[in-house]
C-alpha cells in the first residue's frame, strides 16, 4: 500500500500536525512522569504510595466514586427511559439540561452544592433538622459526583434504547409475557452493557473529579481526603515526586477503566444497530 | 468517553408509538424523572443566580466589576482560552481529517490517543507541567535561567488549559466526517480543486455545525477547567487566578455573595453553551438525516 | 483526444484488480467498460482517471504519459456513481465549480454555467441545493458539473446504476445524443449490457481483471470470444458434448468443428440463445430434438417457453416472437420438436493446449 499515492490532499500535513501536538502535549508529560517515578527505588515507591494517608484516599474515593456511579445507574436508566419512551410537555428542555453537568464548571457546581446543603440552604434546611448532613461530609462527595456524572449514564443508554424496536416487545406481548416479565427479560439484557459502560465512565470521572469535591467536603486526611485532594497538598509541600508516585497509581486505574469501556462499547456495539 | 455527540441521539425520533405501560405508570415515572432533573440541576442552577442577586442588581454589578482582583480574574479567563481553544480547534481538524480520510498503520492507537486526557485527573494534569516547567521540575530552572516563566504564569494557565480540553473538537468532528465521507472531495480533486481550495470551499462548509459544537463545547470546559489550572496557578491573586479560582477564593473568604456573583457569569455560559448545543445538534442532525436520505435513494 | 493504456496492473494488497490491461480509445469514441462486480472495470476508470495508481504500466493521453500527474492535471470529467454533488451548494455553484478553481471570470461563468444547464436540460433550477433535485435531476447535474471544466476526457462510474428503470431508459439516449454533440471522448463503466450495447460505440468486457473482448456491440454481441462473454450478455441454453476430429456431438445433433481436428475426445460445451431456437410441430430437416413444453409464458415482447427433452433429461428456455407464438399456440404438455438455428461452441479454456 505504500507504494499507493493518496488522492486526497494533506495526509502529511494533517498526520504531522496531530502526531506532533499528541507528542508535545501527551507523550513527553506521560514519560516526564515515569521519568520522575524511577527516581524512586521500589521501597520508596511503595512508601509513597501505600501509607495510612493514601490508603484512606484511595478508600473514601474508590467508594464515593462506586456508590455516586451505581445512583447514577439508577438515575439514568430513569431518564433516559423516560425521555425516550414516554412525551410530555418540555422534554426537549428536560433532556438538554440533562447536559449541563458537562457545560457547568465543576467549581460552580460545589460551590452551589455545598451552600443548598448547609443548614440554612435550601436543601440542608429540610434534610438537617432530619439528622442527614450533607455538607462537610462523605455523604456530599457521593451527592457532587452523581452531579458530575449524571449525563454519562443517559447519553450511553439513550441512543440503544431509541434503536429498540417496538416490535420486539409486542412479540413478548404475544407470546403472553407481562410488563414485568418484558422489563427484565426482553428490555433489560440489551441495555446491559450501554448501563456497564455508563457506570465505567462516570466511575472513571469521579475517580479524578477535584473541583467540586472541595467545596463540599471536609478534606480532612485519614476521613474524607480524596486521591486528587492528596495530590494538591503534596504538590504544595512540594513532594512531587511522592505526588507523581499516587498520580500513577491513578492514572493506572484510569488506564484500566478506560479500557474496560472501550471493551464495553465494543460489545454494545452489536446491540445498537 | 463523553458521549454527547451531535450524531448521538435524535430526540424527537422515538418510534415508540405503542406505549404498553399503564398512564399510572407512566406518569409516576415522569414525575420522578422531573424531580430528579429538577433537584439535581434545576434547583442549583436557580439557586446560583439567586444567591448572585439576593442583594439587588447593583451590588451584584459592583461585586463583578468593583474588585480589581475579580476584573483581572475575568480577563485572565478570556485571554486563556481563546488560546486553547484555537489550538485544539487546529489539531482537531487535523487528526479528524487524518483519521477519517486515510487508512495507515497506527490509526487506532492514534485515535485511542485522542481520548487519554479524559482518563487522567486534571490535578495529575497540573502535576505533569509542574514536573516540567516547575521550578523543581525538568525544564524549569533552565527557563527560569533565561527569563522565561510558565508555572505560576500565563503560559502555564494556557498549556494547563489546552492539555485538559484537548479531545473536545476532534471528538465531535471524527463521528461528522466519518459519516460525510470522502465523495465530495474527491469529486472536488476531480475538478482541478487543490488541497486548500478543497478544504475551504468543500470540507469546512461541511462540518462547520460540527466544528461549532465542538468548539463552543471546548470552550465552555476550558472556561471551567479548575483542577489543573490551580495546580500551576499557585494561587496569586490578582495575577494567575482565573473565574473558576476566583470563586473558589472567595469562597475561602467567605465572600459568598462575590463568589457566587462570579459563579452566575460562568453558570450563564453554560446555559448560553447548552442553548447553542441544543439548537446545533438539531441543524445536524437534519443535515445528517438529508445525507442519509441522499445514500438510500441512491 | 485519445487514450491508451499499456500493460497496466493493480493490486490492493493480495487482491489483483487488474492483470496486464491493455486498451486503446479513439478520440471522440464512446467506450463501456461492461462486466460483473469486481471485474476491475471501475479500478480502471479511476485509473485513467487518476483516482487511483496503477502498480505497473502506462497511462497515455494522446501522446503524453500522465501515469504520475494528479488528477487536478488531467483535466477529465469524473461523473460519480453516487454523484458526490456538493451538498451545500446550489445547482449552479455545483456545475461553476470547476471554473471557479481556474479562476474564470463571473460573466463567462455564468454564461456557460447557463450553457450546460441547457444542455442537460435542467434550466431554472439553478438555485435549488442537491436535497431538493430528484435522482435523474441530480444525475444531470453531476454531469454537468463534470462538463463544466471542459474535459478533454468524461469518465463516468456507473452513471444510471441508482436511478429507477424508466429514467435510465431516458437517460441512457439522453448521453448517447449528448455525446453525437459534444464529441468528448468518454468511457463509462456499468455492470448492464443493455446499457452497454445502447450508448456506447465500443464496448470493453472484462471480468477477473482481465479484458475479455473488445468490440463494436454488434461484434460483440454477435460473435462472443468465449463462454463467459456468451454467458454474460444473456440468458442461454448450455449442451454439454464432446468434441473430436473437427466435429463436435451434443444431445440430439452434432455439428462440424474445425477449429479442433485432434482424435483425441475432449468435452464441448455449446450454447444456445432462446431467441435462436425454433419450435415446430412436425421435424424439421437437420438437427432437432424431441421435446415437451413446460411452460407458456407470453408477456412482454416475446413468448417464453419453457420445454423439456425427455431423452436428453435437459431443459431449454425459448423465446418466439409474438407473431410465430400466435402462429403456434405451443400448449402445455404437448410433444414438440425444437432446433437451434445457431450454436456456439467454445474450446474449454484451460486445459486445452496444442
Amino acid at each position: 500500500m505504500s507504494s499507493n499515492r493518496r488522492i486526497l490532499p494533506g495526509f502529511r500535513l494533517s498526520l504531522g500536525v496531530a502526531i506532533t501536538y499528541l507528542s508535545v502535549m501527551l507523550v513527553v508529560p506521560l514519560v516526564v512522569c515515569l521519568m520522575e517515578v524511577s527516581k524512586l527505588t521500589p521501597a520508596q515507591f511503595l512508601n509513597a504510595v501505600w501509607t495510612e494517608r493514601t490508603r484512606s484516599a484511595y478508600y473514601v474515593t474508590l467508594t464515593t466514586s462506586f456508590y455516586a456511579a451505581v445512583i447514577d445507574v439508577v438515575l439514568g436508566l430513569l431518564l433516559a427511559w423516560v425521555l425516550v419512551r414516554y412525551e410530555f410537555p418540555f422534554k426537549r428542555f428536560f433532556d438538554s439540561l440533562v447536559d449541563l453537568p458537562f457545560a457547568l464548571p465543576t467549581a460552580v457546581a460545589g460551590l452551589v452544592y455545598s451552600s443548598l446543603y448547609v443548614a440554612n440552604g435550601w436543601y440542608g434546611r429540610i434534610l438537617v433538622p432530619m439528622g442527614i448532613k450533607v455538607d462537610n461530609t462523605n455523604l456530599g462527595i457521593v451527592v457532587v459526583l452523581v452531579f458530575i456524572g449524571l449525563p454519562f449514564v443517559v447519553r450511553t443508554l439513550q441512543p440503544v434504547l431509541e434503536s429498540m424496536d417496538a416490535d420486539v416487545e409486542e412479540a413478548a406481548a404475544s407470546m403472553g409475557a407481562n410488563r414485568s416479565q418484558i422489563f427484565w427479560r426482553v428490555l433489560l439484557p440489551p441495555l446491559a452493557p450501554a448501563m456497564w459502560t455508563g457506570f465505567s465512565l462516570t466511575f472513571a470521572r469521579a475517580l479524578g473529579e477535584f473541583g467540586s469535591v472541595i467545596f463540599i467536603a471536609a478534606n480532612k486526611q485519614y476521613e474524607s481526603e480524596i486521591v486528587p485532594v492528596l495530590i494538591v497538598s503534596r504538590i504544595d509541600e512540594p513532594a512531587l515526586t511522592e505526588a507523581t508516585a499516587v498520580a500513577m497509581v491513578m492514572l493506572l486505574m484510569s488506564f484500566c477503566l478506560l479500557m474496560a469501556i472501550n471493551y464495553l462499547e465494543w460489545r454494545s456495539a452489536r446491540y445498537a444497530h | 468517553m463523553h458521549t454527547s455527540r451531535a450524531v448521538g441521539h435524535k430526540p424527537g425520533t422515538t418510534g415508540h408509538g405503542s406505549h404498553t405501560e399503564p398512564a399510572w405508570v407512566r406518569w409516576l415515572l415522569i414525575s420522578c424523572a422531573i424531580a430528579v432533573i429538577s433537584i439535581l440541576v434545576i434547583i442549583p442552577v436557580v439557586n446560583v443566580f439567586y444567591q448572585a442577586l439576593a442583594n439587588g442588581f447593583d451590588t451584584y454589578r459592583h461585586q463583578l466589576l468593583d474588585d480589581a482582583e475579580t476584573r483581572h480574574a475575568i480577563w485572565l479567563t478570556l485571554t486563556v482560552v481563546p488560546v486553547a481553544v484555537v489550538l485544539n480547534t487546529i489539531f482537531g481538524v487535523a487528526v479528524a481529517w487524518a483519521v477519517t480520510r486515510f487508512q495507515f498503520p497506527g490509526r487506532t492507537i492514534l485515535i485511542a490517543f485522542i481520548d487519554l486526557p479524559f482518563a487522567i485527573s486534571p490535578v495529575v494534569v497540573g502535576l505533569m507541567i509542574m514536573l516540567m516547567f516547575g521550578r523543581l521540575g525538568i525544564w524549569g530552572p533552565t527557563l527560569e535561567h533565561w527569563g522565561i516563566k510558565i508555572v505560576f504564569a500565563y503560559p502555564g494557565l494556557v498549556l494547563a488549559t489546552t492539555f485538559v480540553t484537548l479531545p473536545f473538537v476532534a471528538r465531535e468532528l471524527i463521528p461528522v466526517m466519518e459519516a460525510l465521507g470522502a465523495d465530495e472531495e474527491t469529486a472536488a480533486v476531480s475538478l482541478g480543486a487543490n488541497g486548500w481550495q478543497m478544504f475551504w470551499r468543500i470540507t469546512l462548509p461541511n462540518i462547520r455545525l460540527g466544528l461549532l459544537y465542538g468548539v463552543i463545547l471546548c470552550n465552555a470546559r476550558a472556561m471551567g477547567e479548575f483542577g489543573a489550572v490551580r495546580v500551576v496557578s499557585g494561587g496569586i491573586s490578582g495575577e494567575t487566578d482565573t473565574m473558576p479560582l476566583r470563586v473558589e477564593k472567595l469562597f475561602q473568604e467567605y465572600e459568598l455573595p462575590e463568589s457566587f456573583a462570579v459563579a452566575s457569569v460562568l453558570t450563564l455560559l453554560a446555559l448560553v453553551t447548552l442553548i447553542a448545543k441544543t439548537l446545533l445538534e438539531h441543524q445536524t442532525q437534519q443535515q445528517l438525516a438529508r445525507a442519509d436520505d441522499e445514500q438510500a435513494e441512491t | 483526444m485519445s487514450i491508451s493504456i499499456e500493460h497496466v496492473s493493480k493490486h490492493f494488497g493480495k487482491f489483483q484488480a487488474l492483470t496486464d490491461i491493455n486498451l486503446e480509445v479513439g478520440s471522440g469514441e464512446l467506450v463501456a467498460l461492461l462486466g460483473p462486480s469486481g471485474s476491475g472495470k471501475t479500478t480502471l476508470l479511476r485509473i485513467i482517471a487518476g483516482l487511483e495508481t496503477a502498480n505497473a504500466g502506462v497511462v497515455r493521453y494522446q501522446d503524453l504519459d500522465m501515469t504520475h500527474s494528479r488528477p487536478q492535471e488531467r483535466q477529465i470529467g469524473f461523473v460519480f456513481q453516487h454523484y458526490a454533488l456538493f451538498r451545500h451548494m446550489t445547482v449552479f455553484e455545483n456545475v461553476a465549480f470547476g471554473m471557479r478553481i481556474r479562476k474564470t471570470p463571473n460573466v463567462e461563468v455564468a454564461k456557460r454555467v447557463k450553457e450546460l444547464l441547457h444542455l442537460v436540460r435542467l434550466e431554472g433550477l439553478e438555485k435549488r441545493y442537491p436535497a431538493q433535485l430528484s435522482g435523474g435531476q441530480r444525475q444531470r447535474v453531476a454531469l454537468a458539473r463534470a462538463l463544466g471544466v471542459q474535459p478533454r476526457v468524461l469518465l463516468l462510474d456507473e452513471p444510471f446504476g441508482a436511478l429507477d428503470a424508466k429514467v435510465r431508459a431516458e437517460l441512457r439516449q439522453w448521453l448517447r445524443q449528448l455525446h453525437d454533440q459534444m464529441h468528448v471522448t468518454t468511457i463509462f463503466v456499468t455492470h448492464d449490457q443493455e446499457e452497454a450495447f445502447e450508448v456506447a460505440d465500443k464496448v470493453v468486457v472484462m471480468q477477473g481483471g482481465k479484458i475479455e473482448q473488445l468490440g463494436t456491440p454488434q461484434e460483440v454481441f454477435d460473435h462472443p470470444a468465449n463462454a463467459f462473454v456468451m454467458d454474460f450478455l444473456g440468458n442461454v441454453n448450455v449442451f454439454h458434448g464432446r468434441m473430436q476430429s473437427g466435429k463436435v456431438h451434443l444431445p440430439g445433433f452434432e455439428m462440424a468443428y474445425p477449429e479442433y481436428d485432434h482424435d483425441v475426445a475432449q468435452t464441448a460445451t455449446a450454447y444456445v440463445r432462446p431467441h435462436e431456437v425454433d419450435l415446430d410441430r412436425v421435424a424439421p430437416n437437420g438437427a432437432a430434438m424431441q421435446v415437451k413444453v413446460l411452460q407458456v409464458h407470453p408477456a412482454g415482447s416475446v413468448a417464453k417457453v419453457r420445454v423439456q427433452s425427455e431423452e436428453f433429461g435437459m431443459a431449454l428456455n425459448i423465446e418466439l416472437s409474438l407473431d410465430r407464438y400466435s402462429e403456434l399456440r405451443p400448449k402445455q404438455g404437448e410433444f414438440l420438436f425444437a432446433s437451434p438455428r445457431k450454436v456456439r461452441v467454445f474450446k474449454p479454456a484451460d486445459d486445452y493446449v496444442i
